[in-house]
């Protein structure tokens, strides 16, 4: 069999902040086989995007291809001119960003954005683009195909928009269509459909498809082959279930057999709660969205609320900080009534909550050092100052397991775990009862995220801090809970230990979540899919994702 | 990151100027007033730069208004930038009516044009160096506000300043020590923007009469004053105006430079 594509010892070099070049694609080596699914995985940094750019024969701006061949159909991409290329990308290769939302052109119709590839290159008329847009509007379960291409890309779900993408990719009829993370930034229940259809698109038109993705759960639903990619290198490369279940590298067994991090349940104490919330209601100006919700944190244990984008979660834990006043209901620590607004708290009530964020980038002063970031906790509420407070400072970093030198360093120095660590440790400075934790892992890769989770397990024994864990991801939930509230569009749903709410039966929204999370088990979409037909079949109510 | 040779050069042009600045007085071969000559003398040993309208001094002229230009357009932009940053983080920081007041005003303010705005405020108040400086100051103050204000707000979105507040820091802490290190390169270039427009508005001032007025020198009036030679073929009005051109360019060298090194900076490099 000829093959589609074919990559040979490619290295791709990228501009360092010294001005020199850096090597970040160290010699990969690939072969695509017509109609097939190769899947690259690796975290952040490893340099599958980058590979999948090159099938393209583009490399971003910064970066380089330095050697190697890179053949579509035997012909070679690498060093052609930009003409010839120009008469391959969008005609025979085509690319799916993960972000679709920042990919289309707010000021334009879908449908002018999705056929104007094919329209451009001569492939097709513009009626025939649109009608073979149309169709495949139907293959991808997009609502109303008639008329879903006359909208305007804020008017349809993040769900509707990355399928329109897709569309998008196949109405130039291409050989190969490169998917870069195309569900990342989805919800998991949006995600299943999203990628049900994908994968029955691909399937049925014929095409071959390079699929990214960090998930290594996701990649095995979509791909025959799988390539582990890890600082440029190939580290593995096999048929799907090999890798799953047979991997030979350490690396790949670290990969599919993560989330090792396992807590037991603690049991109820019984005693009074030391954070309450008593059916609280909050609106953001007159968009109501928190409706009655009640969550009670006893001290030492975790409390999970989950819930997808838009549930109310993140609103949660701004009426708890004071940030956002509730319009009625109220919070309440150690049994006392917390002043709902920020400015009436004392220092001492604002001192005993901590709160640690999703984007560690983002939630440290870039212009400080990391004495100032953690110290200033100690000055503020305990009035520790000079060599104390820099020593207190290096005690906090070796309790959050990072080295004391980096009290001299500046958060642009450090890794995005290290980051969420200083965080952590700035939590801690303020020596709190209650640390809420919002999405803390779901910027990190997944091992460094586990070594986080770990931390924070490590540290609720040692001082018995209560966590409200905030999070749209089951697997954590799953790892480290006591109880788990689920929320859905700003209502609790169903709140328990989590024996209680992870043993069927479930309520429906429960449920969909739950089967919605990707397991690294070849031909899960499959079943998971089989089994909610049957189920609806039966009579049952099943839930489908509300696809906003 | 080394300097470029054009910021050196930049660099050497302030420097210059400075030195002029400061030292002028005590280097002028004349008197600031003082007739030493014919009416356009071409240049000579005695006069290296020739003589203006009245038989002055080019030269010490030159000298004499370096401190005077110079200073009334540092001071005026020293005080536009203390106002508008100020109006302008706490318009960011605080938000809501104090955001909408102050925005509202300044937006007034520049509703109308600056020249024919200066022109009405110097014509009714009596002229002096003081009321020139706030004039210009304010004036320059709306669009160092607005400036303030937009980058302040994309800091002030960020969680380690929601992380700051959450702790019960104080406004002074947050807008000092929060949102002003991160705001602060833009600024610091814009500064060497605005020093360069406060100068040419302060020589337009003075080119149409209202600025510093005679017979102290500075260099938009002594273009004015020597205008005419131009239509007898002189460089006389050339050299003034030279002297502000170079000026500018020399600021602007280093602004750019500095506009780099921010935009490196905010990109996570050790400040």
């Amino acid at each position: 069999m000829t093959l589609l594509l074919e990559i040979r010892d490619l290295h791709i070099e990228a501009l360092g902040e010294e001005g020199n070049w850096q090597e970040i694609v160290k010699g990969v080596s690939l072969e695509l086989e017509p109609a097939r699914v190769l899947g690259l995985i690796g975290e952040s940094g490893a340099g599958k995007s980058t590979i999948g750019l090159a099938a393209l024969g583009y490399a971003r701006h910064g970066c380089r291809l330095a050697r190697g061949s890179i053949r579509l159909q035997g012909e070679e991409l690498f060093g052609a001119t930009p003409e010839k290329l120009r008469h391959i990308r969008g005609v025979r290769v085509c690319y799916v960003a993960q972000s679709a939302a920042a990919a289309f052109n707010p000021a334009h119709r879908l449908e002018d954005q999705v056929i104007e590839a094919a329209v451009q290159h001569g492939i097709m008329t513009p009626d025939e683009a649109r009608a073979e847009a149309r169709r495949l509007y139907t293959k991808l379960r997009l609502p109303k195909p008639e008329l879903f291409g006359r909208r305007y890309p804020h008017q349809v779900s993040g769900g509707q928009l990355q399928r329109a993408m897709t569309v998008m990719a196949m109405v130039p009829r291409p050989d190969l269509i490169v998917f870069d993370e195309p569900t990342t930034a989805l919800d998991v229940t949006t995600q299943i459909e999203v990628l049900a259809a994908i994968k029955e698109a691909i399937a049925d038109e014929g095409m071959a498809a390079v699929y990214i993705t960090h998930d290594l759960a996701l990649v095995a639903q979509m791909a025959h082959r799988i390539m582990v990619l890890r600082d440029g290198l190939t580290v593995e490369v096999g048929p799907t279930e090999q890798i799953l279940e047979a991997p030979r590298e350490a690396y790949t067994r670290a990969l599919v057999n993560v989330r090792r991090v396992q807590k037991p349940e603690k049991p109820r104490s019984g005693a009074a709660p030391l954070l309450e919330v008593r059916a609280v209601d909050a609106a953001y100006g007159t968009v109501p969205v928190l409706f009655d919700v009640s969550v009670a944190l006893e001290a030492g244990r975790t409390v999970a609320v989950v819930g997808e984008s838009g549930s109310g979660k993140s609103t949660l834990a701004r009426v708890i900080t004071g940030l956002l006043p509730p319009r009625s209901g109220e919070v309440r620590l150690d049994g006392r009534p917390l002043p709902s607004s920020l400015g009436d708290r004392s220092k001492d009530q604002l001192r005993r909550i901590q709160l640690v964020y999703q984007m560690p980038d983002v939630a440290l002063n870039p212009r400080q050092k990391v004495e100032e970031i953690v110290g200033r906790v100690l000055s503020f509420y305990f009035g520790i100052e000079g060599a104390e407070r820099r020593r207190e400072v290096a005690r906090l970093l070796e309790e959050v397991e990072l080295p004391a030198v980096f009290v001299d360093r500046y958060p642009g120095e450090l890794s995005g775990g290290q980051k969420q660590r200083i965080c952590i440790a700035r939590a801690l400075a303020a020596r709190p009862e209650v640390i809420i934790c919002d999405e803390v892992t779901s910027a990190l890769d997944v091992q460094v995220a586990d070594a986080v989770l770990r931390l924070l397990l490590r540290l609720q024994e040692e001082t018995g801090i209560a966590y409200l864990f905030i999070t749209h991801d089951l697997a954590t939930v799953k790892a480290i809970a006591d109880d788990i509230v689920v929320m859905l569009e700003g209502r609790v749903v169903e709140q328990g230990p989590k024996s209680e709410i992870l043993t069927p039966p479930h309520h429906p929204y429960t449920d969909l979540l739950l089967s919605s999370v990707p397991e690294m088990e070849v031909g899960w979409l499959d079943r998971v899919l089989r089994e909610r037909a049957e189920r609806k079949a039966r009579g049952e109510t099943v839930m489908e994702a509300a696809d906003r | 990151m080394r300097p470029r040779a054009s910021v050196l050069v930049g660099f050497a042009i302030i420097a210059v100027y400075a030195a002029a600045a400061l030292l002028g007085p005590l280097l002028s071969p004349y008197g600031e007033a003082e007739v030493v000559g014919d009416v356009w003398e071409p240049f000579s040993a005695a006069h290296p730069l020739g003589t203006d309208n009245l038989g002055r001094d080019m030269l010490s002229r030159l000298l004499w208004g370096a401190s005077r230009t110079i200073g009334v357009a540092l001071a005026a932009t020293l005080l536009a930038f203390g106002i508008g940053m100020t109006l302008g983080y706490l318009a960011a920081v605080v938000g809501g009516w104090v955001d909408m007041i102050l925005s509202r005003g300044i937006d007034t303010l520049m509703a109308i044009p600056t020249l024919i705005f200066a022109l009405v405020v110097l014509a009714v108040l009596p002229p002096s160096v003081v009321i020139l400086i706030l004039v210009i100051a304010v004036l320059d103050s709306t669009r160092v506000f607005r400036l303030a204000r937009a980058v302040a707000m994309d800091v002030v979105v960020m969680d380690f300043v929601e992380v700051a507040r959450l702790r019960g820091e104080r406004l002074g802490w947050i807008v000092f020590r929060e949102v002003l290190p991160n705001t602060l390169p833009p600024l610091i270039a814009e500064f060497g923007l605005r020093f360069c427009f406060a100068f040419l508005f302060l020589s337009s001032l003075s080119f149409l009469g209202l600025g510093i007025q005679p017979p102290a020198a500075d260099w938009g009036g002594m273009v004015r004053d020597n205008a005419n030679a131009i239509s007898f073929g002189l460089p006389i009005p050339l050299i003034p105006a030279a002297a502000i051109a170079i000026l500018t360019i020399g600021v602007n060298l280093v602004v750019d430079w500095q506009l780099e090194r921010s935009s490196g900076a905010r990109r996570g490099v050790r400040p």
